[in-house]
Parts: structure tokens; sequence; C-alpha cells
């Protein structure tokens, strides 16, 4: 194999220059003439029938458009995988913030008084808040019981195990909502001319979602609706489904006005209404046998879909397929559910399920250890999935990683041994250090049959001056969508990096290559580029191309080539490869096409006078294929990891009557430059046949380890138990006052 | 709105740019920046001074400019991000945020870049821990504020040094 010039070094970042400098253009940059702002009247109460609508006295109605359900020319509906959730609320609503009306207005500061000026006459109904009401299921909120999606994934004969287990190991771990809190809002403009249609600006994450959302809504066929993405300030998942439904608002209101509407909503907004990550409850029951092996168990996985169905199907898909950990269990049985509740849908946010049910699997193999008296690592140690072995789908790892030698890397890195010894000889005095490890693994790509029926298609495009484009509908959001594709495309052609641009995500101008989620772009999308560019390559060639060309031949012949023939595109469509099987029904066979695989080490220290933990170092060990641009990929791990510290010790959502009541940056904590330690990040590289020059997904995988990593160190600090997250200062200082005398903490409950 | 929209006339230089201001006197630096002036480096995250995205220099001070009525800026000199590179040539910081990786979604980029500046004309060899200290009124979602850590000691370096 030829050594690569432009893959695996780190060029600038196509869109950096702009950043640097302020010009680069979001959404609340843009306006246009004769642009109304949009806002939106939402839901006061958790579940109700909606008796009137009156509007008060002091405003002039007249100025404003307004727009109810009864506006909406197609299907009232988000459409995405089960059209249950209304655009407007028609005469009911589900949870509070649901939308019910919307206004417009040419000047901002008239929305808000007017907003406060619409009054809502509700007849409530009963709501239910919590996995435990929704499960008793005395009142039914969504389908004939509250359930929105199952799985079942069955392997060996689980009831044979429980009889050959010296230890049958219990647990429940439990995990809070997180806000995405990406810095830029959801915001969107829409522009509306009976002729073309509809024009859709936004910050969002996936256009061709919001394409097929307002097609349905607005009974327009494809070649009427047009979604363009803007500079997107961050997303995480925040911007995967919910910019359909902002879209669909600004849309309505730009129809019924004939005027451009922008809808961008402020901080409090955005964090009461916009979906979170799912709260989930998850229950493991383990059979161990004394030398430390699992022997087969049970684990059941919950998660709280909110109001409406959204993503939670597909979120719980994967937090099921990961709930087993990177494990081998000869014998599983997984349940797993998403339950309805009257908070606003939650939906997806980075790790997407797999950081819940891995934070219950990491915890819970510290309990084991603790019962059967062997150490973290060697209970790690003696259930690592190895090469050739079945995960709990049955997929036999092909992959040659060697969980083992990750382990004893990160070991090494993270000063394991000689730490643990010096932290419980030292831990007398008011500050008490831990250390604690995660091991765990990530899907990269859509689960199971899921690439498949995306069929995603990308372009390659040669241009009059030579230059070549990227065509995908892949969005950069921070993570370099827009430089790892353009590494790829010019590695291939053999060209340099900056012959090659990549097109702004716009549905009339780039095929379906797919939501940007799921760890997918680079790995997926990026060996379609792969291989559209060198459909583009061959095609210059037989056109008379030289092999060997230099960049300036291959100009040449590229302008050449568009002159005669009007137009240079190579298109390259996803097809599965060969030998991968999954069965939708049985939940068996191929997951993913390839997994990242990781061992994160957290050393903390938690003050005895404040109950503050810091996380004074942090080691974050990942096997992810090839690395393609060394900082950006330093970069996707350092910033899942701080989230992840936030989602363990800092991101409380604080529910009353299903609406959040710290809605804003003052109240609801993320990690500031000051709360973290510097990230020690080290990559392995085994490669990977699925992606482009060898690479696996990348970007959900860090958000799965830190969470447990720490809260494993925090109970190795303090001998005390801790299953929920977050946790706060508060909740350590609840348990340690209350906990039993120091000899009796680690005494496991529910072990036999 | 309930407040009469009554303008006054306010004189302050931006960028090195005498300009004269027409705005209500509580109107926020921020909105005067974006919509009167165009300068839309200056972003809104949260608009109570919490996230910092809205950071430009009053008088070289790091202020959040959603907090800051436009009255109150009268007679001062500002510095938005658009002011720091000298025509192509990036200042050294912004080139240090390219070369580190300091700038993912950007969202956060033209706050961060003003702080970092404001910290180096104070302090021109801070320690990791002193840069820390000092960014944490700006919030970053993406990096983990590690590359941004870095980005700031380069640039801070004798031969990045272009303050």
């Amino acid at each position: 194999m030829t050594p690569q010039r432009i893959v695996g070094t780190s060029v600038p970042r196509k869109e950096g220059h702009d950043k640097v400098t302020g010009k680069a253009v979001y959404i609340d940059d843009m306006s246009l003439p004769g642009m109304l702002y949009g806002a939106t009247v939402r839901s006061r109460v958790p579940r109700g029938n909606i008796a009137r609508i009156s509007f008060g006295a002091g405003i002039n109605w007249s100025e404003f458009v307004i727009v109810s359900a009864r506006d909406i020319p197609g299907h009232n509906c988000i459409a995405l995988i089960t059209d249950d959730q209304p655009c407007l609320a028609d005469g009911v609503v589900n949870h509070p913030e649901e939308p019910i009306l919307l206004l417009a207005h040419p000047n901002q500061h008239a929305l808000t008084k007017a907003v406060q000026a619409v009054n809502i006459g509700y007849e409530p109904l009963p709501p239910i808040f919590t996995i435990e009401a929704s499960d008793r299921q005395d009142r039914i909120i969504w389908g004939t019981d509250n359930t929105f999606k199952r799985f079942l994934i069955e392997k060996g004969d689980v009831e044979a195990v429980w009889a050959k287990a010296d230890y049958i190991v219990e647990g429940e771990y439990t995990t809070g909502a997180q806000e995405q809190l990406y810095i830029e809002n959801n915001g969107v403009i829409a522009s509306f001319d009976p002729d073309r249609g509809i024009t859709l600006w936004g910050s969002l994450q996936c256009p061709y979602y919001v394409h097929k959302a307002l097609m349905k809504l607005c009974a327009l066929p494809e070649d009427k609706v047009r979604v363009v993405q803007t500079e997107t300030g961050g997303a995480f998942g925040g911007k995967e489904e919910y910019p359909s439904m902002i879209a669909s608002h600004a849309a309505l209101l730009a129809i019924k006005s004939r005027r451009p509407v922008k809808i961008v909503y402020d901080r409090m907004e955005d964090m009461a209404a916009t979906t979170k990550r799912h709260p989930s409850r998850t229950r493991h029951r383990t059979a161990v046998s004394r030398d430390g092996k699992i022997l087969g168990g049970e684990i059941e996985f919950v998660i709280d879909g909110g109001a409406y169905t959204t993503l939670s199907p597909v979120v719980l898909s994967r937090g099921t397929i990961h709930a087993g950990g990177p494990y081998y269990w000869p014998s599983v049985r997984i349940r797993s559910r998403a339950v309805a509740t009257n908070a606003p849908p939650h939906g997806a946010f980075r790790g997407f399920g797999a950081p819940q049910s891995l934070f219950a699997m990491e915890r819970h193999m510290d309990r084991i250890a603790a019962t059967i008296g062997i150490s973290p690592v060697e209970v790690r140690r003696r259930n690592f999935l190895k090469t050739g072995q079945t995960t709990t789908t049955d997929q036999v790892v092909n992959e040659p990683i060697d969980l083992n030698r990750l382990l004893d890397r990160g070991l090494e890195l993270a000063g394991y041994d000689l730490k643990k010894k010096r932290f419980s000889a030292e831990n007398t005095s008011t500050t008490r250090r831990g250390i604690g490890i995660a091991a765990f693994l990530h899907g990269a790509g859509f689960t199971g049959s899921g690439e498949r029926y995306l069929a995603s298609v990308v372009g390659v495009e040669g241009l009059a001056d030579g230059q070549v484009r990227v065509l995908v509908s892949s969005t950069e959001f921070g993570q370099g969508t827009k430089t790892v594709l353009c590494q790829v495309a010019a590695e291939t052609l053999g060209l340099a990096y900056a012959d090659v641009a990549i097109a702004q995500p716009d549905t009339q101008e780039v095929p379906n290559s797919g939501p940007t989620v799921a760890s997918r772009t680079v790995m997926v999308v990026g060996k379609l580029v792969q291989s559209a560019a060198e459909g583009l390559r061959q095609t210059l060639i037989t056109a008379g191309l030289p092999k060997d060309y230099s960049r300036e031949q291959f100009r040449e012949a590229c302008a050449r080539y568009v002159q005669q023939h009007g137009t240079l595109k190579s298109i390259a469509k996803y097809e599965a490869p060969p030998g991968i099987f999954w069965d939708d029904e049985k939940y068996r066979g191929e997951a993913y096409a390839a997994y990242a695989w990781a061992v994160y080490i957290a050393q903390v220290a938690v003050d005895l006078i404040t109950y503050d933990v810091t996380v004074d170092d942090f080691v974050a060990l990942q096997e992810v294929g090839r690395v393609l641009h060394p900082v950006l990929a330093r970069g996707q791990i350092t910033g899942g990891v701080a989230q992840g510290m936030g989602y363990a010790l800092y991101e409380k959502v604080v529910w009353e009557n299903g609406r959040m009541q710290n809605g804003q940056m003052t109240n609801y904590i993320m990690p500031t430059s000051a709360d973290l330690p510097s990230i020690r990040v080290h990559f392995e590289e085994l490669g990977n046949i699925h992606g482009a020059f060898g690479a696996k997904g990348i970007g959900e995988l860090p958000m799965d380890g830190p969470a447990p990593a720490i809260v494993n160190a925090v109970e190795d600090a303090l001998g005390v138990r801790f299953d929920r997250i977050p946790l706060l200062a508060e909740d350590i200082f609840t348990a340690v006052s209350s906990a039993p005398a120091a000899g009796d903490a680690r005494t496991p409950q529910g072990a036999r | 709105m309930t407040v009469p929209r009554q303008t006054c006339e306010i004189f302050l230089s931006i960028n090195g740019q005498q300009r004269t201001i027409c705005a209500h006197p509580m109107e926020r630096l921020l909105d005067v920046l974006r919509h009167q002036l165009a300068l839309t480096g200056a972003k809104e995250g949260c608009g109570e001074g919490e996230c910092g995205s809205c950071s430009v220099l009053i008088d070289g001070v790091l202020v959040n400019s959603c907090l800051v009525p436009i009255l109150q800026a009268s007679g001062t000199e500002i510095t938005t991000i658009e002011g720091l590179a000298q025509g192509t040539r990036l200042h050294a910081l912004q080139k240090a945020f390219l070369d580190c990786g300091g700038a993912q979604c950007g969202i956060c980029t033209p706050g961060m870049v003003l702080a970092s500046y404001h910290l180096l004309s104070r302090k021109p060899n801070p320690t990791d821990d002193e840069i820390r200290e000092f960014l944490a009124g700006n919030l970053c979602r993406c990096t983990g504020y590690a590359q941004i850590i870095e980005a700031v000691a380069q640039a801070a370096q004798p031969a990045g040094a272009e303050k």
C-alpha cells in the first residue's frame, strides 16, 4: 500500500479561517428583505384538553400573523419514525412547552409580549412523569400500554445458569436527562414562493430529515422543498430531529404571511422545549462463577421517551445492543423498552442510548468485582470479548482487537497500580482520592439493517476550472466533516487538499448521503466519497488522462472534460458488504459493521468538607481504526470526555411537572475550562476494511466512558456506592452521612 | 415594547473607526454591533452573561456585550473579532486556534479568541492553569478546552508574539 500524503495529517479545517475571523455565517447572522420574526405559544400544562384560546387586550393583533393547526396544508405531524407528534397541538396537549400557536411580526420585541397575551384555557388531564408511573399503566397516555418500543435479545439458555452460579449479583442504575447545550440555539429562516415552494435555511444536522418533514406537513412535492444547512454552532444530536419542528413552524408562518420568517430560540426556550438525553433505568442480574467469569444474566433497560415517539426506538436499539459492554456473555436476556411520560420528547444526544446502558454495565462490573473479592481490573480481564467470540447479538468479533492489551496500556498510562496503592495508604485526610476504570465499545454507523435502508448516495464533481467538489448532505457542526471528506477525496484523486472543495449542504444541490449521526460520516460516507472519487479518476483516465498524472494534468483534463460533456460527476451508492446478516425480528446478527473500543481511567479527589469531586487525571485510550486527522480526532475525544464529565458530575435537569426548572446557563452547569483536567488522549490504530482508509466511527465513543470511570473512582475514594448520575456534591454528602461504618460499606446488596 | 423607543446619539470607536450610533440608550451593545453595524462575529449564546460568546473588548477590557447598554459604551474604544486580523494577516491567536484545533463549531471562537487576547495583553506568558482560570467565563461545548489552551500557549510563545 502506498503511504498516504493527506490522510493521517492535520490539514487546516476547511471553514476554519471564517470561524476564527468571525466571518462564518450562522443562521442568526442572516437576514432577508421583508423578514418577519416568529415565536411559539406553548403549553403551560403537562397534559390536558385545550378548552379555549383567546387573545388578550393591549395588543394590536391585526399586526400579527397567527398560525394554528387549522392552517397546516398537509399532515399535522413531524414526519420521522411514527407520525404521532403534531406540529401544532390540535385540541390536546401531552407535555409542557408543546407548541400550540405561532405568531409572526416585523418587530422581534413585540413578540414576547404577544406570546404572553395569548390565553389558553385547559381542562387538565392527569399526567405521568416517571418510568415507574408509566410502567404501572394506571394512566394510559400513549398507545395501549405507554410503550413506544420494546426489544428482546436472547442468547443461550439463561434459565440454566442460575443454578450453576457461585454468585448472583444484582444492581439497579439510573441516569438523568442531559441537555446538549450547543452554544448556538436552534434557529431557522423559511421563505415561501407559490411557484418555487419553500426554502429553509437552518442550523441542523440532517437536511433530508427536514426535507421529508416539510413535504408531508405542507403537502408539497420533492422539488418544492429546499433545505440548506447554514454554519451550525454545535449540535451533538440536539439538531438531529428537532430542526424539523422549528423548520415546520417557520414554514407555516412563511406560507401564511408570504414573507420570510426567522425563528431563533433564546436559551431558555431552547432548553425547556427541545430534546435532551433520555433518562434511563437499568437492572442487572448476573450469574458469576467463583473465579469471576460471567456465566449469563438478565438485563432490563428502560428509557423515558417523553410524550411522543421521535427517535426513542432507535435510541433504545443502540442502548440495548451496547448493554452487555465489551464482554463475553455465554448467555444473556436483554429486555428493553422506551416508555411514554408527559415530558417534552427526549431525543438524540451523542452516544444515543449507549452512555446510559454502558454506565450501568461498567458500574455493575465493579459491583461484581466487589462481590466476589477481585479487583476491577481482574473482573474485566476475565470477561473481555475476544476475537472469534460472539457479542450479545451473536455477532462474531472479527476484528483483531486485544482488549487485555488495551487495558494494560491504559493502566500503564494512568500509573494505575501505584496510585491504587498510594491512595489507599493516604486516604485518611479530608481529601480522598480514587481511581476508576471503564472499558467499553461503540458501534459505528446505523444499527443492523439501518445502512441498507438509508442507501446513502454521494457525488464527487469535476468543475470547469479543474477543481473538484464533494457533494454530500453530511453536515459540518464542528466535528470536521468538511475537512475529512475533502482529505479522503484529495487522497484518492492524488490531488492537493486545497484542490478539493465541498458543497454547502443544500437539498437542491447535493444527494442524500444520509443523516450526520451515529458516528457514520467518516466510516460510511467517507468510504463512499472514496469510491466516487475513484470513479471520477477512472473516467478521466479513460478519457485520456495519463495514469501518473500531475495536479496540472488533472486540472486540464477535468476542465476539458467539462467543456466537452457539460458535466463531470461521479456518484457512489451504499451497498451492504457481503456476509452481513441482521435479523430485525430477533435482533440478532451483525449489529454494526465495526466497533471502536476503549479503556478510560479517571482519577478523582473528593473533598470531604465541600463534597466536591475534582477529576485530577483522565486517560482516554481508544482503538478507532485509522486516525485520518490527528488534531480533529483528539478534539473529538477531549470534547466528548468533557461532556461525559458534565454528565457524571454537574449536569442536572431539575424537573417539576414535566417542565425543566433550570433552563439557563446560570443554573444548568456544564464544565468550564477551570473544571477539567488535561485529558490524556491516546489512539491504537487497527484499521477497518469497511471505512475510508481504515477509519471507524469516533464521535460518540468518548461520551460512553467518562461517567462510569468517574463514578467508579468516587466509589474507590470513599468506599460508598453510587449508582445514579448526575452525582452532585449534595448526593455524596447525603450518601456519606448515612453510610454504614467503613467495614460494611462494600457489602454488596443483592449478592448471594 | 412598553418602553418608548427614544433614541440618542452615541459616539464610539469600533475597531479603530469612529462611529455615531443612533439607539435607545438601553439597547444592548451586542444588538447594536450585530444589527446596526453588521458585525455578527459576536454571538448570543445565553443573553445573561454566562457563556461569553458575545465577548468584545471595551477599552481593552473583556466584557459580555449582551450585558452592556450602548450608553455605557459611549466614548469608548471597542474591539470585536472583526478588528483582530490585519487585513488578510491573521493575529497570532487566530492562527494558533486554527493550527491547534481550538475552533470546532466556531460559535464560541470569536469570544474565546478575544478573551485570550485580553489575557495575553495582561500576562504575556501565562501558565496552563492561568489560561484555564482566565477562560472559565467563556463556555465551549465542543473541545473540552484542551486545544484552546494549547492555542493560547502557542500564541504566547515569543515566536508567535505579535500582540
